[in-house]
């Protein structure tokens, strides 16, 4: 128990978190976006990928970083878009049509990959690197954590912070919340549930797509098959966990990046332990945490019913 | 109707090849010579530039380029798909099929007596199969061993970081055989050892190894992706395994310990050729005796391990070669010492 609270006094345990929360704050956001809107987008894992390969692919061709995470996001839009157009005009079931995206999204990212770099050597791009904020980075313990970072970790948490803002705090997220909620009042409204809910989603696309462009473009340099490896589930189960707030999604992913980074730690000086009871330590926690939480949590009421004028 | 779909299909198909292979002849009449080229097929579970893969990727390649076989290969094949494609694969008839079938041992085995005429040469834990089923993996302990000496004498805190994906036999045995190197030169050396649970997951490698080196690691066994980007970054060193990655982090890869997949794929061909292929288990090609191993120069880092240290791995290299020394082979999961 002393060596846990060892870890997590260290400012490098709180500056490993926010690196590894960073992707997943982004990929809440984005499926939080969709749902709040009543569109559930199980296309993530996959949009996740293609972002990864497409921020990366833009930057290894000569384009700089910023350039390259707007590339990502626009693609991320891309499959926001079809998703959008299949469940929300069309009213398709959102499970089959997100599970087809987030498999379309991958395969077709492992493809292009394929066919554009075929070499057994790693082709590699220079990344983010952290950046450290004059004065505030000497603080101590605090400094190392909140103020050397990665610019794509402070665009997360600034993202989460003004996404919070807009639902709450303007006639647009009022519009957002309120199709999620009741497509039929929002209409009878004179709101568009058409445009809002596509808008929702191609928008909330972009997001999940940059938190996958955060792997290849600051976690690290290379695109690989299997790099997301499962991050776009975790928020998906972030989001429930939340419970669809924005300002909550920061506390739900910190908590799960924080679990990891210790596992990490605690792994390494194990007593005897097998290694796969710490990997599973994040997801058992999280489950344990999500029975806590979701009893008194309810979701958009319109989540997952599509709208058609006139049907009851 | 699908019967019948098929059997139109088949007939064009069939049709056509007729004519490619009429219009080939007449234009080239090269048949005799394309008929002395095995036709080799390649499975593999991962994606053939994971380091693993890409070792028997590129020694085909080269067998390829030489003019002795043609090649083509799946990649990234899920272990659940695994046995339709290698069987479909030998429904072509190549010569020679490779696979790493490691999680599909007794299927893998089943489909090879399904095609007695193919060879099939399986990336294994287990021994072979009669009459055609050979194994070969990664038996590199000995230029692990000798890697993990040089690591012994480069680090100066004595704490080394590993970081893995997986503990089986193929990843414990180089990691147990250099510690077994390093504890030559310091035997109180301590070794952090992590596991992320995925071949493919650079940032979590990443994240792994970055703990490590907060606890003091000043050396990093660069088992996954990912670990020397860490090291790099920190400024510490790390040893490199199964491909030379100097290249791409010239002041941070000490060394690594090389697999050249060439000795095992020549000697099969040869032994195709000649008609006297047999199953065989020929992981010892991939030990150091065979040219199966071998440690990579030091290239940017010559001069800087201290003299004494290279002397003593020259002196154990040629024992290895002459038999008077052998590695051993441990295959259990090593764990922390810390």
């Amino acid at each position: 128990m002393s060596s846990t609270l060892d870890v997590v006094l260290t400012a490098s345990f709180w500056a490993a978190t926010l690196r590894i929360c960073a992707p997943l704050l982004f990929g809440t956001l984005g499926e939080l976006i969709c749902e709040r809107a009543g569109v559930l987008n199980l296309g993530i894992e996959g949009i996740m990928t293609a972002g990864a390969l497409s921020g990366w692919l833009t930057v290894y061709y000569g384009a700089d970083l910023w350039t390259g995470v707007c590339v990502a996001a626009l693609v991320g839009a891309i499959f926001g878009l079809l998703h959008g157009f299949l469940t929300v005009p069309l009213g398709l079931s959102q499970h089959v049509t997100g599970i087809g995206i987030s498999l379309l999204g991958a395969s077709l990212s492992y493809f292009s990959f394929r066919l554009l770099i075929a070499s057994t050597a790693t082709p590699t791009i220079k990344p983010f690197s952290a950046v450290r904020v004059p004065l505030l980075a000497d603080i101590p313990l605090v400094g190392p954590v909140l103020f050397e970072q990665s610019p794509l970790v402070y665009l997360a948490f600034s993202l989460a912070i003004a996404v919070s803002y807009i639902l709450y705090r303007t006639p647009l997220g009022l519009a957002v919340r309120m199709v999620g909620e009741n497509a039929m009042a929002a209409d009878a409204q004179g709101v568009s549930v058409v445009g809002i809910r596509m808008a929702a989603v191609v928008v909330g696309s972009a997001i999940m797509a940059i938190g996958g462009a955060f792997l290849t473009l600051s976690a690290f340099n290379a695109f690989f098959v299997n790099l997301v490896n499962g991050r776009g589930w975790i928020c998906i189960a972030l989001v429930v966990f939340s419970s669809w707030k924005p300002a909550r999604a920061i506390v739900a992913s910190l908590f799960f990046a924080s679990l990891e980074a210790l596992q990490i730690r605690l792994q390494q000086g194990s007593g005897g332990l097998p290694y796969q009871f710490f990997l599973m330590l994040p997801y058992l926690l999280s489950i344990v945490a999500l029975i806590a939480v979701a009893r008194r949590v309810s979701g958009p009421q319109s989540l997952m019913v599509p709208f058609r004028r006139g049907e009851r | 109707m699908a019967g019948d779909r098929r059997s139109i299909s088949l007939t064009r198909r069939s049709a056509l090849v007729t004519l490619g292979s009429i219009a080939g002849s007449a234009l080239l009449n090269r048949s005799s010579y394309a008929a002395d080229k095995l036709k080799v097929a390649g499975v593999y579970s991962v994606p053939v530039d994971q380091q693993w893969a890409s070792r028997l990727h590129i020694a085909l390649k080269a067998a390829e380029a030489r003019g002795d076989i043609v090649y083509s290969w799946s990649e990234s094949v899920a272990n659940t798909d695994m046995e339709r494609t290698i069987r479909d694969w030998a429904e072509k008839k190549p010569q020679l099929v490779i696979a790493d079938a490691f999680a599909i041992e007794r299927n893998a085995r089943k489909v090879a007596a399904d095609y007695p005429k193919t060879a099939f040469l399986m990336g294994s834990s287990f021994g072979p199969t009669d009459p055609n089923y050979s194994v070969f993996d990664n038996f590199i302990q000995d230029a692990s061993y000798l890697t993990g000496i040089i690591a012994g004498g480069m680090s100066k805190s004595g704490v080394i970081g590993m970081v893995g994906g997986y503990p089986i036999p193929e990843v414990n045995r180089l990691m147990n055989a250099f510690m077994e190197g390093v504890r030559e030169v310091n035997p109180k050396a301590k070794f952090f050892i992590s596991f992320i649970g995925s071949w493919f997951d650079p940032p979590k490698a990443k994240e792994a190894a970055y703990a490590q080196i907060e606890r003091g690691a000043d050396l990093l066994y660069a088992e996954r992706f990912g670990v020397s980007d860490a090291a790099k970054e920190k400024g510490v060193l790390t040893i490199g395994n199964l491909v030379n990655t100097q290249p791409q982090y010239p002041n941070t890869v000490v060394v690594s310990a090389l697999w050249h997949m060439e000795p095992t794929i020549d000697k099969v061909i040869a032994k195709l050729k000649e008609g006297s292929y047999k199953a065989e288990d020929y992981g010892s090609f991939s030990m150091m005796k065979f040219g199966g191993a071998s440690v990579s120069p030091l290239g940017t880092f010559e001069g800087k391990v201290p003299s004494e240290i290279m002397a003593k791995v020259a002196d154990r290299e040629k024992a290895i070669r002459d038999g008077s020394f052998v590695v051993k082979v441990n295959d259990t999961e090593p764990k922390s010492t810390v």
